[in-house]
């Protein structure tokens, strides 16, 4: 292990022996006291906090839109004024999407909050802004990108003046940049999820986009860390019964090598667990094509990893290969695209599953009266068949319980609103034993559905920015 | 376990097969791209990984899901990880938040497919048996 006493020249140093990259966060909402654990469980280089979903950034660009200084992960400045004096007495570098769609708004959040905990003058965030597309569509469009969806290949003009947020994944190499330029915290945008973990690595042993096979294992253990602890134990199907204090789950370490080789680990005396079959459920997450996951450095292939258990809670992964990444960034737009609600009824035993089915047709005929227009009715008994559907086989005769739960989807407001209303009278004009209504109305929720499109580099990466904020 | 004698490529002569739920055979982890399920299916045994393979094709795992998947199913092998990741398209009733379903984000789509029967070798089911669920009598 090296020490990190001068940060603003790290070159000047032979790279580090092992370099720990643990994982803080795996969407904004995980469990809030897992940094506070990482960072002062034992040796930590850095901390990496992925907050960003594909739905993420339309819900923080409508949170600015009603306030400009909003639109960031509002967690994520508390929480640094908690751990920020420990994360400096001990090395340790935060490196974060938590920027949103207001990277530089959250960003001066930061230096308050470091200000507050007693860090003027001690303290450098690094900002980088230029994924975000927002205000650049239209001569972007103008301009001939297309912005065509992946899956579908339809351009994005026509729904254009729906759309509430466009941002590019970008890649690690602002995030190098506002490492080398000493920052302690680097608050992005729509980085990848990956690029938080392989960002330190480039920049810690001096790896180049060139070096292919360095940079895919960087994206593997970039893979293993995004989703925090369900590479160490949570949500892990592999004898869930037998994992160990989950109430103190310890989230996944990384701890890498300069020839790209790292082993994943977690803090002594944390719960759950870190084994080969929980890391390969962890590895097969979202996976795509396995020789092909493209991100905008490096594209990685999975099919020669190999996972060896080298301890207790260690296991070690090598053999990633990776080839030259592509010419184009992906763009994650989101675009208003109607309303739905979800209203529930529970229904009890006897006869509980006829009972909702039979509440379920009453509704259904009343909302044909109405004449509402709906793009979709979907009915569900939860406790029978919402999640696997006719895979569940007929309900047990004596079913103790379902509950009904009825969505709808619409163009306009106005038909999901008078559904909501639908609800309430099926408990007093419908079938027995029902109840469960005590949250009132249903919702009405706009849609915020999302648009993958792919953009040419060249549009984007020379807008991206890094600028540095003195705390 | 109900035994055949239908012959089976991996079984040893004269062996018989028998039917267990895929299970006890392998564990899953599912999630979402878009309107798209993926199911991660990884061998407890990584002996078993050769038996997944001939086990979970393509055109099996379409018909296991039905009505469930409006797409095609693709499938990726990982022999290395002892696993097979399977793309349902058109699961996810839209997919994000334009989807009515519970499971909008495709989190148990994974032991949707473990449910699937399979009929394997004798000796094979007699080793997995069990394996996969909770057993009688412990605590949670």
């Amino acid at each position: 292990m090296s020490s990190h006493s001068n940060r603003d020249a790290p070159h000047t140093q032979p790279p580090p022996d092992v370099v720990r990259i643990g994982s803080g966060q795996g969407f904004w909402g995980d469990d809030l006291e897992a940094p506070v654990r990482q960072v002062e469980g034992g040796p930590l280089d850095y901390l990496m906090m992925d907050y960003l979903a594909e739905v993420t950034m339309s819900i923080m660009q409508k949170q600015r839109s009603r306030r400009p200084e909003a639109g960031f992960a509002r967690d994520f400045p508390p929480l640094m004024e908690r751990i920020f004096p420990t994360c400096l007495e001990k090395g340790v570098r935060v490196v974060t999407n938590a920027g949103g769609v207001n990277p530089l708004g959250c960003g001066e959040a930061v230096v308050e909050a470091a200000r507050s905990a007693g860090m003027a003058g001690r303290a450098r965030i690094g900002v980088v802004t230029g994924d975000d597309l927002m205000e650049r569509l239209d001569d972007l469009l103008a301009q001939g990108h297309e912005l065509r969806h992946m899956e579908t290949g339809e351009p994005l003009a026509p729904v254009r003046d729906r759309v509430e947020s466009a941002n590019a994944y970008i890649g690690a190499v602002p995030i190098v940049e506002a490492l080398r330029q000493g920052a302690h915290v680097v608050l992005t945008g729509r980085s990848t999820d990956t690029a938080l973990t392989y960002g330190p690595l480039m920049h810690e042993f001096g790896w180049s986009r060139g070096d292919h096979d360095r940079l895919a294992q960087g994206v593997v253990a970039g893979h293993i860390n995004e989703c925090g602890a369900q590479a160490s134990g949570g949500n892990a199907l592999v004898d869930w019964w037998t994992m160990p204090s989950m109430e103190s789950v310890g989230f996944p370490i990384v701890e890498a090598r300069a020839d790209g080789s790292f082993v994943v680990t977690k803090h002594p005396d944390t719960g759950g667990r870190v084994s080969r079959p929980v890391v390969t459920e962890q590895l097969l997450y979202e996976m795509g094509d396995p020789s092909e996951y493209i991100t905008p450095d490096v594209v990685a292939d999975f099919t020669g990893i190999s996972l060896e258990e080298v301890g207790p809670d260690r296991v070690r992964v090598s053999g990633a290969r990776g080839r030259a990444a592509t010419d184009f960034l992906k763009v994650s737009i989101a675009y208003a695209d109607g309303y739905k609600a979800v209203g529930t009824l529970v229904y009890a035993w006897p006869d509980a599953a006829a009972k909702a089915r039979s509440a379920a047709r009453i509704l259904r005929a009343r909302l044909d009266r109405l004449g509402l227009a709906f793009e979709e009715i979907r009915i569900e008994l939860v406790g029978w068949d919402s999640t696997h559907g006719h895979l569940a086989g007929p309900p047990p005769a004596d079913i103790p319980e379902v509950q009904l739960r009825v969505a709808v989807r619409a163009r306009e407001a106005a038909p999901v609103e008078r559904f909501t209303r639908e609800i309430a009278p099926l408990v007093l004009t419908g079938p027995p034993s029902v109840t469960g209504f005590a949250g009132g109305r249903p919702r009405v929720q706009e849609i915020m559905a999302y648009w993958p499109a792919l953009i040419r580099k060249e549009a984007v990466e020379p807008n991206l920015d890094v600028r540095i904020l003195e705390v | 376990m109900t035994t055949s004698d239908s012959p089976h490529p991996a079984s040893a002569p004269g062996e018989g097969t028998a039917r267990i739920q895929l299970v006890d055979l392998a564990h899953a982890r599912s999630g979402d791209k878009g309107d798209t399920a993926n199911v991660g299916v990884i061998a407890y045994d990584p002996a078993d990984y050769p038996l997944l393979r001939e086990l979970l094709t393509v055109e099996r795992v379409k018909a296991h899901f039905g009505p469930l998947v409006k797409g095609r199913v693709e499938r990726f092998e990982l022999p290395n990880l002892g696993a097979l990741n399977f793309l349902l398209h058109g699961a996810l009733g839209g997919g994000g938040t334009v989807s009515l379903m519970t499971d909008a984000q495709g989190k148990v789509f994974s032991t949707a497919l473990l449910r699937m029967e399979v009929e394997i070798p004798v000796h094979v089911a007699k080793r997995a048996r069990g394996r996969g669920r909770m057993p009688a009598g412990e605590s949670w």
